[in-house]
C-alpha cells in the first residue's frame, strides 16, 4: 500500500518537474531549489541550453556522475555529487551571491512548505519547530527575476498549501510569478492568482476542493500536462 | 620530493593550532564536507587548549565529521552560520542549550565575510527583509525597496582548505571545495591554509591563482586524509 503511494507521489513530482523544464526558456540561467526543482535537470532537452547555477559557486552543473568518477570536491548544494557541463564556470560563495542578489538568475525554481495567493512564500521554517537552517533561500526568493513554486497540491497530511494567508514564517515580501503543482498551474499577477492549466486527470472543482486560496479562473484556462 | 621544497609560511598541524587561542573568532571554510580543512579540526579537537570557540562557517560539518567533531570535543560555545540541521549534534547541542546558534542567510553571511575582509562595515540587502531573520535589523528604503543593515564579520583566525599552495603561499582550489575559502582567507588575523600539494613558486599560473600569497600566513599539509572514491577518508595511522 506504502509502495504504491509513494510510486504515485514520484509519479506527480516528475509531472510537475517535467511542466516546469517546458517552461525553461533557451540559454538562461537558472537556480533549481532543493526537493521537486532537482528533478528537473532529468527533463531539460540539451538544445534548451540551460545552464543550472548551483549556489555553492558553480555555473553550468552537469548530470549525477558514475559511480567510479564521483569526486566530493565537486557537489551540489543539496551536497549531491554532480559533473561540470561544457562551458561551465567556478566560483567562491561570495561571488555565488553576486549572481544571485544582483538579479543575474534569470528563474529560480523552488519547492516551498507553503504559497499563499498573493505569491508569499514560505519554504525555510515551520511553526513550532526549531530554526536552525535558512541557506540560500532567502536570497534566491530576494533576487532572482522569476521564482517558480514547485509543490505538490497538498501536504503529506492532505492540507492545502496554496493559502489565503501564510501561517508558516515567510521567506520574503517578493513573491513568486507562478506555481506549478500535479494538478495546476497557476500565475500571479499584480497580487491575484489566476489558474491557467488543469492536469487531465483533474477538474477545475478538484482544483477548487483544494487549494485554499481564492483564485481567477483565466480566458485562456486549457486541460493539458504530459 | 614535494617535502623538500623549501615554504617558509609551512608549520604541522599541531604548531599551527598553538596559535589559535582560548575563545577565539573562527572563520572555517567549507560547505557541507566539501572543502573543510579535516586535519586542523582533527587537531584542535584532539587539543585541550582554544575552547569557548566562536566558529563562523556555513555548517557545522555533519555528526562526528568535518566541525562536527569539534562539537563533540566541546570546543564550540557558539556557531554563525547558514545551515545547520544537517547536523543532528548541533541540533541536540542547541536545544540542550550548550550551543548558542545565529542563522544568517547563505548570501548575506558570504558578503558579510567579503565585507569583513575589504575594510567595508557593513551593508544593506534585500536579503531576509520582512522576515523573523530581519527582526533586529535596521531597515532603510532605497529607490522605492526595503532593505536591511547587516555589520560585516571577521574572524580571529581563518581555518581553510585549498588544493594546492606554491612555497609563496599562493593558492588554487578544487572544483566546489572553494566556496568560503577565499573570503575567509581576507577576514582573519591569522589565516592557515591546509592543502594536500605544496609546488615550487612560479609554477602556478598566475591567471589561476584564486588566493594570493599576502593572505597566508601559516600553510599546514592535510597529512590525515586522502581520497578515497573521490571522498576524503581519515588515513591508516
Amino acid at each position: 500500500m506504502l509502495s504504491e503511494k509513494n510510486r504515485d507521489e514520484s509519479f506527480y513530482k516528475i509531472r510537475i518537474a517535467k511542466r516546469i523544464a517546458r517552461e525553461l526558456q533557451p540559454h538562461t540561467v537558472v537556480n533549481l531549489g532543493v526537493g521537486i526543482p532537482t528533478l528537473i535537470q532529468n527533463y531539460l532537452n540539451p538544445e534548451q541550453n540551460v545552464y543550472l547555477q548551483s549556489e555553492n559557486g558553480l555555473l553550468g552543473m552537469g548530470p549525477t556522475p558514475p559511480k567510479e568518477e564521483i569526486d566530493m570536491d565537486l557537489i551540489s548544494a543539496s551536497k549531491h555529487p554532480i559533473t561540470l557541463g561544457v562551458g561551465s564556470s567556478i566560483f567562491s560563495s561570495s561571488d555565488s551571491f553576486v549572481m544571485i542578489r544582483g538579479g543575474h538568475i534569470d528563474v529560480a525554481v523552488l519547492g516551498a512548505l507553503q504559497v499563499s495567493g498573493k505569491g508569499e512564500i514560505a519554504n525555510w521554517a515551520v511553526p513550532g519547530q526549531d530554526i536552525l537552517g535558512v541557506g540560500g533561500a532567502m536570497d534566491l526568493v530576494a533576487s532572482a527575476k522569476k521564482i517558480i513554486v514547485a509543490i505538490t497540491h497538498l501536504t503529506k497530511n492532505q492540507k492545502p498549501k496554496i493559502v489565503e494567508a501564510l501561517n508558516y514564517p515567510t521567506s520574503g515580501i517578493r513573491t513568486a510569478e507562478m506555481i506549478v503543482t500535479e494538478k495546476a498551474v497557476f500565475t500571479i499577477n499584480q497580487g491575484e492568482l489566476f489558474l491557467r492549466e488543469v492536469a487531465e486527470d483533474s477538474s477545475l472543482e478538484e482544483v477548487r476542493h483544494f487549494t485554499e486560496a481564492n483564485f481567477i479562473v483565466s480566458d485562456d484556462m486549457i486541460y493539458s500536462y504530459n | 620530493m614535494k617535502q623538500q621544497l623549501r615554504c617558509e609560511k609551512l608549520k604541522t598541524a599541531q604548531e599551527a593550532v598553538e596559535m589559535i587561542r582560548e575563545g577565539d573568532v573562527l572563520l572555517v571554510g567549507g560547505f557541507g564536507l566539501c572543502g573543510t580543512p579535516f586535519t586542523l579540526i582533527d587537531t584542535i579537537s584532539e587539543s585541550n587548549h582554544a575552547k569557548n570557540l566562536t566558529i563562523i562557517s556555513n555548517n557545522l560539518g555533519e555528526a562526528g565529521k568535518g566541525l562536527g567533531k569539534l562539537l563533540i570535543s566541546k570546543h564550540i560555545k557558539k556557531a554563525t552560520g547558514s545551515y545547520f540541521t544537517s547536523n543532528r549534534d548541533a541540533v541536540k547541542a542547541w536545544k540542550a542549550g550548550e550551543l548558542e546558534i545565529e542563522l544568517i542567510p547563505q548570501g548575506t553571511l558570504a558578503e558579510a565575510i567579503r565585507a569583513g575582509g575589504a575594510g567595508i562595515a557593513g551593508f544593506y540587502t534585500k536579503t531576509a527583509v520582512g522576515t523573523k531573520l530581519a527582526e533586529d535589523k535596521e531597515e532603510r528604503i532605497f529607490d522605492g525597496e526595503r532593505y536591511i543593515f547587516i555589520r560585516s564579520l571577521k574572524g580571529n583566525v581563518a581555518l581553510i582548505k585549498a588544493a594546492k599552495a606554491d612555497t609563496l603561499g599562493n593558492l588554487v582550489y578544487s572544483r566546489t571545495a572553494r566556496n568560503f575559502n577565499p573570503i575567509m582567507a581576507t577576514a582573519a588575523d591569522l589565516v592557515i591554509a591546509e592543502v594536500d600539494v605544496i609546488v615550487e613558486v612560479g609554477s602556478l599560473d598566475p591567471e589561476h591563482i584564486v588566493t594570493p600569497h599576502s593572505y597566508v600566513d601559516v600553510v599546514v599539509m592535510n597529512d590525515r586524509y586522502e581520497k578515497v572514491g573521490g571522498e576524503y577518508v581519515e588515513r591508516k595511522k
